[in-house]
């Protein structure tokens, strides 16, 4: 409902040509970057559509974990197998900092966390099964929430009074929405509820065409026939209402009191809100629904002396740190990265940072970078085996592609053309003297042997002088041998004799 | 490494399409599907042929089933497989095709059993318990079946919910199409794919030798034919699938009974229809774009001119329009409405553009109106109808299988789900004009093809970056158009390109027990701790020249080469020439030790060195020289 803000600012244009630059993504769609970065989102369980991400390029992945919630009733589940065994993880949920409370009365709180957990075994199975047996706990809190509010604003219609709910999850609405319904019809009771925001039509039909981005319960009810919200049904029978504006004037020909109001904005500066609020915050018996994350004081001082009851409530908007310690352990990042306000509250781990605003972190990591290598290049390789090492070498040559994050050696196109240009060879080692004259006299010829020394009297070269069966000369120093003579055939079978000397590549 | 296939189901015919894929050791079945022109166990794949590699069932055996679209020859078997042969391993299918699949099994098995009354091979709950181990995937969503497999599903057009499947294991990847369709339709997009890296396409080939020009031609033959007929107070019977078809001819009723004010009522056989057009609602993002755009303010799928349907209305006077199922008039309903409304010439039966062999919509096809068809031994139906056929179908037509697998341009192609005779002709145009083996097995045949696999090499960073540097060339390219249907990214090309044209060059080592390496010539060096040697020659030798020429002799020699070897790269330097390593010089040493020759009058020496690489080029070069007359 958020989105009613950007409807109404003054440079939709601007919005619009902005989000024609937007490309969608599905859950667990690739999409390359440049060919180079692989970059994925997963479901973050938050709200729909909400997602973490991952990007992977050759020297690793990175994890980028935001907000995210375990479990959903409306938007798919917290896909955290889609971000284990990454290399880094930047750890970005920073809903826990609110809830520090809790914490910071045990004096030492990430002692606690990790005494808490350190009877956990790191076996996988069972860490799946105690980050299950949290998140229940979790979404049955969640639930007994969403109930209370349920039965307060029940009351408040009972006696008279209208409810004002000025949040905007969606998935809170439109779960609120279902749980109306079926308290209405348990009190049986026709009090109307309205949606009063510019894009409340069109989101209630969005939110029934987008099954794959629902959680599962939502989608059985797509196999079952059902529409998959019972707002459907609400709209079509009238039990709810859709309007743009608070002056629409249709909406003023159905009001009636009491009534379930939801609008933006949560601020409660902007939107429809201002106007109700002002019309009910002197009603005793009407009601109004907040998220605690606004400062109540704040918010309502234009509204005071208030009449009007005042529900706060905090809905999970992250995860909490039992469950991020948990995650952590299943997720097994080489490196991990907490936001420096989490310092206290994290239990220390093999490798990890914290980062803060506007500061550059190095992160030490090995990296461990590997190639494709087509069979078509494969097939062209020569290999030597190396004199003093067991080593086998090639030359190798090729087109490297960047594909999917990958490199691949592949045979270029323009290489069928280049294959009889092979580059010279490499000859790598020294000249063992005695070798080489044993060498060139199993050839048939007759060698002496000077020295040539240098002013500092020192060895500079060998010179080896053939006598038989042609005249040549052979000046073998540590980084070159020159091999002078008229004779082509005995320039050849020098070259050869000094090649076996060496390794040539 | 190996792709090996077995055709289980549609090998050079229709129905029942069922092809187990083992890529590098991993099977995949891609579809599951039913023949509708057998009643006996003919009808399912022969599913006791699944290599069972040490295993004794269909669960270890496979890695994973994947259904392309609901149609009953692609999903037909599937109940049966898993809980008759009790394969209890995922299943994979889009979310419209496990939404919708149900619907198609259960209007199915109902004809089997409560109209033909054959035995049932599975019942309701098979179709629920089934339906359950089903994964519903999105498109484009990259699923990790296991650790070594990769799937993703794409647009395929056909039907609502149809795609077409890229598996990949390891290095090797491959396409399998099911059905599809390369153009858009009123309610569903055209085909859409990425281009991939493929060892293997196996596409549908059913108009494998059909070209079709505008589809709106042939959807308003179509109209005047239903008009015609309504016009001369005749009934017209629409024998369809429950979905898709439907609701797609539905579409164009509806629309056209607004534009031409007809009050004639549309009816659809079943509730099952009716019920579809719901799902059809929710899923309106797997539709066409148009459908999509509009769908805020009107529903497409919300029609305003169909009534509701009873029995007694087959026999009512008047005209009307009734969709019934099952299509291809194969029995159920379709066949009950046909043997009453057959025999009046008033009547119309719209046939679709295609029918399985066996059933009577393939009888009428071929049939020469006035005629008998017989049903059983017992029972025969005159036939004064007229039979039309609809000439648009939402399978893709010959140029659309070559577009798709010139685009995709994979090392092997393989045909399933066609007529034999023009699978043939395909085949072979597939591998004249595009150079690409082709294959078109019968059914329970395997097919063979080599399969891609990289070498892993760990890399230094020094190769990495000695391979990136800049190498640019100027290409000039004909214009080329692309392939807009199928992937609407692609731009045409300038004519103009800048190619970089960078070479990466480097050694490959192996070392034992280490994984092989790629580095740099340096690299190698430093590690293994060698230093370069340089093997060169020289010599120095004297050559012809009139020291009074005006032409210097390096001048003159440089022409002289250049004439010589027109082909060689040859540097003139005021001091020197230089082709590649070789280098001369006039020499002017009196003791230059690499004389060997006497000094012969007019004559001045030259002195040459060379490395090893150019040794033969050389020895040509200065035999040249030592010819020369200066
Ligand atoms: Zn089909
Ligand atoms: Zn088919
Ligand atoms: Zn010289």
């Amino acid at each position: 409902m958020e989105q009613s803000l950007v409807v109404g600012c003054p440079c939709i244009a601007d919005v619009k040509d902005c989000l024609t630059k937007v490309e969608s993504l599905k859950y667990a769609q690739e999409a390359c970057y440049n060919g180079t970065l692989i970059v994925k989102a997963s479901s973050s369980g938050l709200d729909i559509g909400s997602c973490n991400w991952s990007i992977t390029g050759p020297n690793g992945t990175i994890i980028y974990v935001s907000s995210s919630l375990c479990m959903s009733s409306t938007a798919t589940s917290f896909d955290y197998k889609a971000l284990q065994r990454s290399d880094v993880v930047l750890y970005s949920d920073f809903s826990s900092c609110n809830t520090t409370d809790k914490f910071e009365d045990g004096n030492n709180s990430s002692g606690t966390a990790a005494s808490n957990f350190s009877n956990i075994s790191d076996d996988a199975v069972d860490l799946e099964a105690s980050f299950t047996l949290l998140n229940n706990d979790e979404y049955m809190e969640e639930i007994e929430k969403l109930d209370f509010i349920c039965s307060c604003s029940m009351d408040s219609v009972k006696s008279r009074g209208s409810v004002l709910i000025p949040i905007g999850r969606l998935g809170i609405i439109l779960q609120l929405l279902e749980r109306f319904a079926l308290g209405l019809e348990s009190e049986n009771m026709k009090v109307p509820i309205f949606v009063v925001s510019s894009v409340a039509e069109e989101l209630m039909a969005f939110t029934n065409i987008i099954p794959e981005w629902l959680c599962k319960q939502r989608q059985d009810r797509l196999y079952s026939g059902q529409p998959l919200f019972t707002h459907v049904e609400m709209l079509k029978d009238g039990r709810l209402h859709l309007f743009p504006a608070i002056h629409s004037l249709e909406l003023l020909t159905i009001w009636q009191e009491p009534c379930i109001v939801f609008c933006p904005h949560w601020s409660l500066r902007l939107g429809p809100v201002v106007h109700l609020l002002q019309r009910w915050c002197k009603d005793q018996n009407s009601l109004l629904v907040m998220e605690e994350e606004v400062d109540a004081n704040l918010a309502l001082l234009p509204f005071k002396p208030m009449a009007m009851k005042v529900l706060q409530c905090s809905f999970l908007s992250g995860i909490q740190l039992q469950q991020s310690h948990l995650l952590l352990k299943m997720l097994q990042p080489r490196y991990v990265l907490f936001p420096e306000v989490l310092k206290r509250h994290v239990t220390p781990l093999d490798s990890f940072d914290y980062y803060s605003e506007n500061e550059k972190l190095h992160i030490p990591m090995v990296k461990n970078s590997e190639l494709d290598i087509t069979v078509e290049v494969a097939v062209q390789l020569r290999y030597t085996t190396l004199k003093q090492q067991d080593t086998n070498i090639s030359r190798l040559k090729g087109e490297l592609l960047m594909e999917q994050g990958r490199y691949l050696l592949s045979v270029g196109d323009n290489q069928v053309c280049s294959e009889t240009e092979t580059k010279p060879v490499l000859h790598l080692g020294r000249i063992d003297l005695n070798v080489l004259l044993v060498a060139l006299q199993k050839m048939g010829m007759n060698v002496t042997v000077e020295e040539a020394r240098g002013d500092d009297g020192l060895l500079t070269a060998s010179l080896v002088h053939v006598l038989e069966p042609n005249k040549a000369l052979i000046k073998v120093t540590d980084v070159q041998t020159l091999i002078s003579t008229a004779d082509e055939n005995l320039a050849s079978l020098i070259s050869q004799a000094v090649c076996t000397n060496l390794d040539c590549i | 490494m190996a792709i090996e296939c077995l055709v289980l189901g549609a090998g050079q015919e229709v129905g029942k399409s069922c092809v187990v894929v083992t890529i590098n050791g991993k099977r995949i079945m891609f579809d599951c599907g039913m023949h509708m022109g057998y009643s006996d166990m003919r009808r399912y794949p022969d599913f006791s042929l699944i290599p069972k590699s040490n295993c004794s069932d269909f669960t270890n055996s496979l890695a994973c089933v994947i259904i392309t679209h609901f149609h009953l020859d692609h999903i037909g078997a599937l109940p049966y497989f898993t809980e008759v042969c009790g394969y209890n391993g995922p299943i994979y299918m889009t979310y419209p095709t496990k939404a919708l699949a149900p619907l198609m099994l259960e209007d199915y098995r109902k004809v089997m059993v409560d109209r033909r009354g054959e035995e049932e091979t599975f019942t309701s709950e098979d179709i629920v318990e089934c339906m359950k181990k089903v994964t519903a995937v999105d498109l484009k969503q990259t699923v990790q079946v296991d650790k070594d497999l990769q799937i993703r599903a794409y647009y395929a057009g056909h039907v609502l919910g149809a795609a077409m499947i890229y598996a990949k294991v390891g290095d090797a990847g491959m396409v399998y199409t099911g059905d599809y369709n390369m153009t858009p339709d009123r309610h569903l997009g055209a085909a859409r794919i990425d281009r991939l890296q493929l060892d293997l396409v196996i596409t549908e080939s059913t108009y494998a030798t059909t070209y079709r020009d505008s589809k709106y031609a042939r959807e308003r033959e179509f109209l005047k034919a239903v008009h015609n007929c309504i016009a001369g107070g005749g009934k017209v019977l629409i024998p369809t699938f429950a979905l898709g078809r439907a609701q797609e001819l539905c579409m164009l009723l509806d629309d056209y009974w607004e534009r031409m004010n007809l009050k004639v009522p549309i009816y659809f056989s079943s509730g099952l229809t009716i019920q579809a057009n719901m799902y059809y609602q929710i899923l309106i993002n797997w539709t066409s774009q148009k459908v999509k755009d509009t769908f805020t303010t009107r529903n497409a799928f919300d029609f305003k001119n169909v009534c509701s349907f009873d029995r007694s209305l087959i026999t009512a006077p008047g005209p009307c329009v009734l969709f019934a199922t099952p299509g291809m008039v194969s029995g159920g309903f379709s066949l009950e409405v046909f043997k009453q409304w057959a025999p009046s010439e008033q009547n119309l039966v719209m046939l679709p553009g295609y029918c399985v062999a066996g059933t009577i919509g393939h009888k009428l096809m071929s049939a020469k109106i006035p005629t008998q068809i017989h049903l059983d031994q017992d029972t025969r139906i005159d036939v004064r109808c007229q039979i039309h056929q609809l000439s648009f179908s939402p399978h893709t037509d010959a140029k659309g299988i070559m577009d798709l697998v010139k685009f995709l341009s994979p090392k092997h192609v393989m045909l399933v789900h066609g007529e034999k005779p023009n699978m043939a002709t395909l085949k072979e145009k597939i591998r004249s004009e595009l150079g690409i083996k082709c294959y078109d097995p019968a059914n329970n045949e395997t097919v063979c093809i080599p399969s891609t696999n990289y070498i892993k090499a760990r890399y230094s960073d020094a190769f990495q970056e000695s391979s990136l540097c800049p190498n640019f060339k100027f290409l000039k390219t004909s214009s080329r158009q692309d392939f807009d249907s199928v992937n609407s990214h692609m731009r045409t090309k300038p004519f103009l390109q800048v190619c970089d044209d960078r070479m990466a060059e480097g050694m490959l080592t192996l070392q034992k027990n280490q994984n092989p390496k790629v580095v740099t010539q340096n690299e190698v060096m430093t590690s293994l701790g060698l230093e370069k040697h340089e093997v060169k020659f020289d010599h120095c030798f004297p050559v012809v020249y009139v020291a009074n020429s005006k032409i210097s002799l390096l001048k003159q020699l440089f022409e002289r080469l250049v004439q010589e070897f027109p082909d060689l790269n040859m540097e003139d330097f005021p001091e020197h020439l230089q082709i590649q390593s070789f280098v001369v010089f006039v020499c002017s040493n009196e003791e230059c030790p690499h004389r060997s020759e006497q000094k012969k009058c007019d004559a001045v020496y030259c002195c040459c060195s060379w490395s090893l690489a150019d040794e033969k080029l050389a020895w040509k070069l200065i035999s040249v020289m030592k010819e020369f007359r200066g």
